[in-house]
């Protein structure tokens, strides 16, 4: 369902940005209604970070048209900013300054008073879980210490719709848990987030929709559930061994609708009537070792974008 | 945002960067005040003891006082200028690149020309304290003549802006902090020596002469000297009219060249 104007918390549509003569978005419209959870997937390369600084009004895009939180955007960029949270993709929290300190200068910027500020302060430790840390040191933070405080800080304002660029990247898993709960919670309550990743259990956990980018185009747009089921067939096999490559080339084909080979791995996908035939047929084969599983986004990602590396 | 080459616009919400940097020193203030005048003093001292002993005292060349009286009034001037050029060089490149201090404050309800306009006020503010420091050392020293001298205090605050916008062009260009060493060399140790802080700009050859008439820091002393000494500056308005345009083309040019970095 695509959100209308007066419900929208951020319309995007036809949006085009070129760097010397490079098209970094080739068109690219998405909406999202308020208290979803809306994804960004892609490789590295594909735009993500660009349609977020054109939302938040920081580059000019070369044509479209963009709302954010019911604003003009860059038109009146700054105003929907007072409205907005942002965790960017690398930490930028101020290391001179203790954890209190940086939620209250970062307060300052959104013209709350000191003593507004402090008033806040005590929830939004409890809720990104560092109770008691007002006076703690910036170096004295772990990496997911940090991304919570951050994750805190763009919500001193207390935004309407949180703009999260990759906000798991480089967290061990327990932290990366705790940020997924959090943000659960804060959709609970009625926030709308637009989040980036290409952390495909991620955008499946949280997103009610998403969109998959390529090369500044989206190539697919749905919740995760319907990409799946619409793009990918429902089952997938995975074949590991050296004989594997060879035994599709010669011998899959009637067992499978669609393989992929990836080194010495073989992806089968397969409609649900054919998983027992093809599992009977592999059994007899014992040099090959198997998995069977059902498709996944990581699967639709790959199908779309597909296995090339993008550095 | 619109044009890159649009004039620079003026907000309050400047403030709030300014207030952001203020806390950053308040927490080191002792060792940065002391830290500013340590090099200003050692070379006030050693120049003013030492060299000045071997030369004539009350000589009219220094304007008929000791060499150190004369030196102090120029090192007020130097140290202003290098506090300003350190902090828009060197501390404002680090929030800009190594921090990202400024994207932060980007992503929240403040514009590229808010954060500018808070860097700039803020070089311009330290640069005072120091060159207050200053003041206040030679003071208590008595190398200075009256009360007169409190004029000096939007003097250096005007200098400090003028040093503060144009180091911030530096910064909007520089690749790295190495790339500060050119400016240094090439610029600000010529400045010094051009500009009559350690010896009249008289003594030089006439085509130096005319060079420093172009250098900002040279305008500075020929306010700043006289006020020390005790004596109203004869024409100061040319002088301080070439600081204040200096400030304004020097910020709105460092203005585009960061717009042009960051906001694409």
């Amino acid at each position: 369902m695509e959100p209308g104007i007066s419900s929208a918390a951020l319309l995007v549509s036809e949006l085009h940005k070129s760097y010397a003569g490079r098209e970094v978005l080739a068109g690219v419209s998405f909406g999202l209604a308020r208290g979803e959870c809306y994804g960004l997937l892609g490789p590295n390369g594909a735009g993500k970070t660009t349609i977020l600084r054109c939302c938040l009004g920081l580059i000019e895009p070369n044509a479209g048209d963009i709302q954010l939180v019911g604003e003009p955007v860059p038109g009146r960029a700054r105003e929907a900013r007072m409205k907005v949270g942002v965790v960017p993709q690398f930490d930028n929290l101020d290391p001179d300054f203790t954890v209190a300190e940086n939620l209250r200068v970062f307060g300052r910027y959104f013209g709350l008073s000191d003593a507004e500020t402090r008033r806040r302060i005590p929830g939004l430790l409890d809720f990104a879980g560092l109770a008691g840390k007002e006076n703690a040191r910036l170096p004295t933070l772990s990496g997911g210490m940090k991304r919570r405080l951050t994750l805190a800080r763009a919500l001193v304002n207390d935004p309407e719709l949180l703009l999260l660029d990759e906000p798991t990247t480089g967290l061990d898993p327990q932290a990366r848990h705790l940020i997924w709960e959090r943000l659960k919670q804060l959709l609970q309550q009625g926030k709308t987030i637009l989040l980036t990743t290409h952390f495909m259990d991620e955008a499946e956990r949280l997103c009610d929709r998403l969109a998959i980018l390529d090369e500044g185009r989206i190539v697919a747009q749905g919740a995760p559930r319907e990409l799946i089921a619409s793009h990918i067939e429902p089952q997938v096999i995975e074949v590991y061994g050296e004989d594997a490559p060879g035994w599709a080339q010669a011998e899959a084909q009637p067992w499978v609708r669609r393989s992929e080979v990836s080194g010495e791995t073989v992806f089968c996908y397969v409609d649900n009537a054919q998983v027992i035939p093809l599992l009977a047929q592999l059994a007899g084969l014992p040099r090959l070792r198997t998995l069977h599983r059902p498709a996944n986004l990581e699967d639709v990602f790959l199908k779309l974008t597909g296995r090339e590396l993008r550095d | 945002m619109g044009n890159f080459f649009s004039l620079p616009r003026f907000s309050l919400r400047a403030i709030a960067v300014w207030r952001r940097n203020f806390l950053v020193w308040r927490k080191l203030a002792i060792p940065s005040v002391l830290g500013n005048l340590a090099d200003p003093m050692i070379y006030l001292f050693g120049l003013g003891y030492g060299l000045g002993g071997m030369l004539p005292t009350n000589s009219a060349a220094f304007g008929g006082v000791s060499y150190i009286v004369f030196l102090a009034s120029g090192t007020v001037c130097a140290s202003t200028m290098n506090a300003a050029s350190f902090e828009a060089l060197y501390s404002a490149f680090s929030r800009m690149h190594v921090q990202k201090t400024w994207d932060a404050i980007l992503n929240a309800p403040l514009a590229l020309d808010d954060v500018l306009a808070g860097e700039w006020l803020w070089a311009a503010t330290k640069a005072t304290l120091s060159g207050l420091a200053i003041l206040v050392v030679i003071s208590a020293l008595g190398f200075v003549a009256s009360p007169l001298a409190l004029w000096v205090i939007p003097v250096i605050f005007l200098t400090g802006l003028t040093f503060a916008a144009l180091g911030l062009i530096v910064t909007a260009l520089a690749p790295n902090f190495d790339f500060f060493m050119y400016y240094f060399t090439l610029l600000m140790t010529p400045m010094v020596l051009l500009s009559g802080v350690f010896f009249p700009i008289e003594q030089l050859p006439a085509a130096f002469q005319s060079v420093a008439c172009a250098l900002p820091l040279a305008h500075a002393v020929r306010v700043v000297r006289p006020l020390l000494l005790g004596e109203w500056p004869a024409n100061p308005i040319p002088h301080l009219a070439v600081l204040l345009v200096t400030a304004l083309i020097a910020y709105w040019v460092a203005l585009v060249l960061t717009r042009r970095r960051l906001l694409k």
